[in-house]
């Protein structure tokens, strides 16, 4: 998994509430058997017509947000399926960070497996953040993850929390997997006390 | 003398294998449920590494979103070309890591969130995951159940646990009891209408209260299947003799002394009296009604005697959402919800693809007609289609005008050829109503077995009461 540690970019503005992974990425495209090669259909029945055409309203299809490294979004971005070809399109797209107001749990979670950090901001600092997406690329957004802050265009710094783990794996794009394998032995006495108590399973 | 714990703080507690100071816990799971499309990245991941499968014999696989549901499917030439290679890929994996599997020509092949319980795979105080959401249907057996990512696949496969933080405890109590006509779904909709879809965010739902305690086993899986929907991982309802006669005698349930020694570890596990609890949800299980959903999101449920609302009687980012959502579903503000017509009608899923589902829908179907222009039944297992069949409900659907499929995820999600085509209206009885999720272009209503089946008859929304017979 690729570090994240600061990113300054073009922020594209999604204000719509509710977007779910459906959206993000639909599901004829969920029948790969890789992880990569998704970006271009990111957004898929949004941006492109019947025909396949891309639809010029779209805001990725807009020439300052072809670009777009963040995404700022309306409430609770990422709801509905588990599907993890939600942030693999997400990042296949070139997007390393969503700004939020809230989060689906799944995919908040599946963003730090894959290189993206979701930031939550209460209302104001998004409605600040998506005024800077508004006006393209005259308007740049920084994150620096190990501050855990977010810098408007015009210097107003934003806090936001973040779970120590999360953050500790995504600076130092550490895969979880051969973390745990160090933990093998908790697992192997964890298994036998439950054999014991719990044989059934 | 410890303090009071909820059902999901038992449950965890019983699962923590290591704690992080700052509370990141490695959690152990119990069982991990497989389909086609989420795996095979996973399985991928473990042959780059050199990784094997833990415990296989803690592992089920079966594959559902893309298998299609006519006769003849065990011909490969059925399904499109991408389609095969994903269940090729299960099939291989399923066989190469030595996990239990059930191929598609097995009878107990079904969508993995029915099968699971009917092979009593599913048991109280268990940790269930799956890669997929609805896996919440699980926790109707008092198991902690949740959807996972890819990358989580693949470290449950190599670990057998996941790296967890403790979400909240949230209670939803239906109190008293339910009017007739008004059925599970009901209840799990309306709550999600009261709450949204990210009121049960960062939280365990546990769902409790007379009418809760009154459903079936079928009925309180529908109710936790949704949970996800109101935007919380997991959904729990207390195991009890219901739960404990559901799993009795299931092939894979525990016998003889274990089944006594986990009876008695199973009858511990309710909540506690002065738990704490950081959200409650109370309704009145008299004031619930059959709904169905207007728009493009679960939440946007209404009783079926209302009206499609006004997007400016909504505040904030939702104002927007419903403009859209009325323009995507093509309805009128103030237009009423039973004089909307409907071209299909799909019954099945992991919601509501169980027996109990079936004979709800084949009793308002009984000696009638379908008016609208397609009606199909995909039963959410073989063995649920066998017994369908046995009891005489495929029979009743077939004279109705109704597809009698195979068992598959089918039109929920549309990963198959069940598909809506731009513009067709449904009534489903599926999950989620988000755009383009039944077929590009389709407008999804979602709402109750028997709901769905008096549209069939009427051709439009329907209150189903207006079509119950009356008691015998």
């Amino acid at each position: 998994m690729e570090k994240f540690t600061t990113l300054t970019g073009v922020a594209a503005p999604m204000p719509l509430v509710n977007i779910d992974t459906d959206m993000i990425i639909p599901k004829q495209f969920l029948k790969t058997i890789k992880r990569s090669g998704l970006g271009v259909n990111l957004f898929d029945e949004m941006r492109y017509d019947d025909q396949g055409r891309e639809i010029p309203d779209f805001v990725l299809n807009q020439p300052a947000y072809r670009n777009a490294q963040i995404l700022v979004t309306g409430d609770n971005f990422g709801c509905g399926s588990s599907r993890e070809h939600a942030p693999w399109a997400l990042l296949d797209f070139g997007i390393r960070c969503v700004i939020s107001t809230s989060f689906a749990d799944i995919f908040y979670n599946n963003c730090f497996k894959n290189g993206i950090l979701p930031v939550a901001l209460p209302q104001e600092q998004v409605d600040v953040l998506m005024e800077d997406a508004r006006k393209g690329e005259n308007a740049r957004i920084s994150v620096d993850l190990e501050n855990q802050t977010v810098t408007s265009a015009d210097g107003q710094v934003f806090s936001f929390e973040l779970d120590p783990f999360k953050k500790h794996c995504l600076l130092n794009g550490l895969d979880d997997i051969g973390l745990t394998l160090e933990k093998v032995s908790a697992i192997d006495a964890f298994e036998q006390q439950a054999q014991q108590s719990r044989p059934w399973v | 003398m410890t303090a009071p714990k909820t059902l999901y703080d038992k449950i965890w507690d019983a699962h923590v294998v290591h704690e992080d100071t700052d509370g990141t816990c490695l959690l152990y799971i119990d069982r991990h449920l497989v389909h086609e499309v989420t795996s095979p990245q996973a399985f991928e991941g473990l042959r780059m590494t050199g990784r094997k499968v833990r415990a296989p014999q803690k592992t089920i696989a079966v594959p559902d979103h893309n298998v299609p549901t006519t006769e003849g499917r065990d011909n490969p030439d059925q399904m499109p070309e991408d389609s095969r290679i994903q269940v090729a890929a299960l099939d291989t994996n399923a066989r190469e890591f030595g996990v239990h599997y059930y191929p598609v020509n097995d009878i107990r092949q079904g969508i993995v969130h029915i099968v699971g319980p009917e092979q009593g795979w599913t048991l109280p105080g268990m940790t269930v995951v799956c890669g997929d959401s609805h896996t919440a249907t699980h926790g109707a057996f008092g198991a902690l159940a949740h959807g996972i990512g890819t990358s989580e696949v693949e470290h449950v496969l190599a670990t057998q646990t996941l790296i967890q933080r403790k979400g909240k405890n949230m209670k939803v109590e239906i109190t008293g009891q339910l009017p007739p006509g008004v059925t599970a779904k009901d209840i799990t909709l309306t709550v999600i209408g009261r709450t949204g879809t990210a009121g049960g965010t960062g939280h365990v739902i546990e769902y409790c209260g007379e009418a809760i305690r009154a459903l079936s086993m079928e009925g309180r899986m529908t109710v936790c299947n949704m949970a996800i929907e109101g935007g919380a991982r997991a959904g729990l309802i207390a195991p009890d003799e219901k739960t404990f006669a559901y799993i009795q005698g299931r092939p894979h349930a525990p016998k003889g002394a274990q089944w006594e020694a986990a009876l008695a570890w199973w009858k511990t596990l309710s909540s506690d009296e002065g738990a704490h609890w950081d959200k409650v949800i109370t309704i009145a299980a008299e004031e619930i009604a059959p709904v169905v959903t207007w728009g493009t999101s679960p939440e946007d449920v209404l009783p079926i005697t209302g009206d499609v609302p006004d997007p400016e009687s909504f505040s904030g980012g939702k104002v927007e959402a419903a403009r859209r959502a009325l323009d995507y579903m093509g309805l009128k503000p103030g237009q009423k919800l039973s004089e909307i017509e409907i071209d299909t009608v799909f019954i099945g899923s992991c919601t509501n693809g169980r027996i109990e589902d079936l004979r709800a829908a084949a009793e308002i179907l009984r000696g009638q007609k379908i008016k609208v222009k397609r009606a199909m039944v995909v039963p959410g297992s073989g063995l649920v289609r066998a017994q369908a069949e046995e009891e005489g409900l495929a029979q009743v659907f077939i004279d109705a005008g109704f597809e009698w499929r195979l068992a598959g995820c089918s039109m929920c999600l549309a990963m198959n050829p069940d598909q809506l085509a731009p513009g067709e209206r449904c009534a489903a009885t599926s999950n989620r109503n988000f755009e383009g999720r039944q077929g590009r272009g389709g407008r999804t209503h979602l709402m109750s077995p028997a709901m769905a089946a008096a549209a069939a008859i009427t051709g439009r929304l329907t209150d189903v009461r207006e079509m119950m017979r009356e008691p015998a």
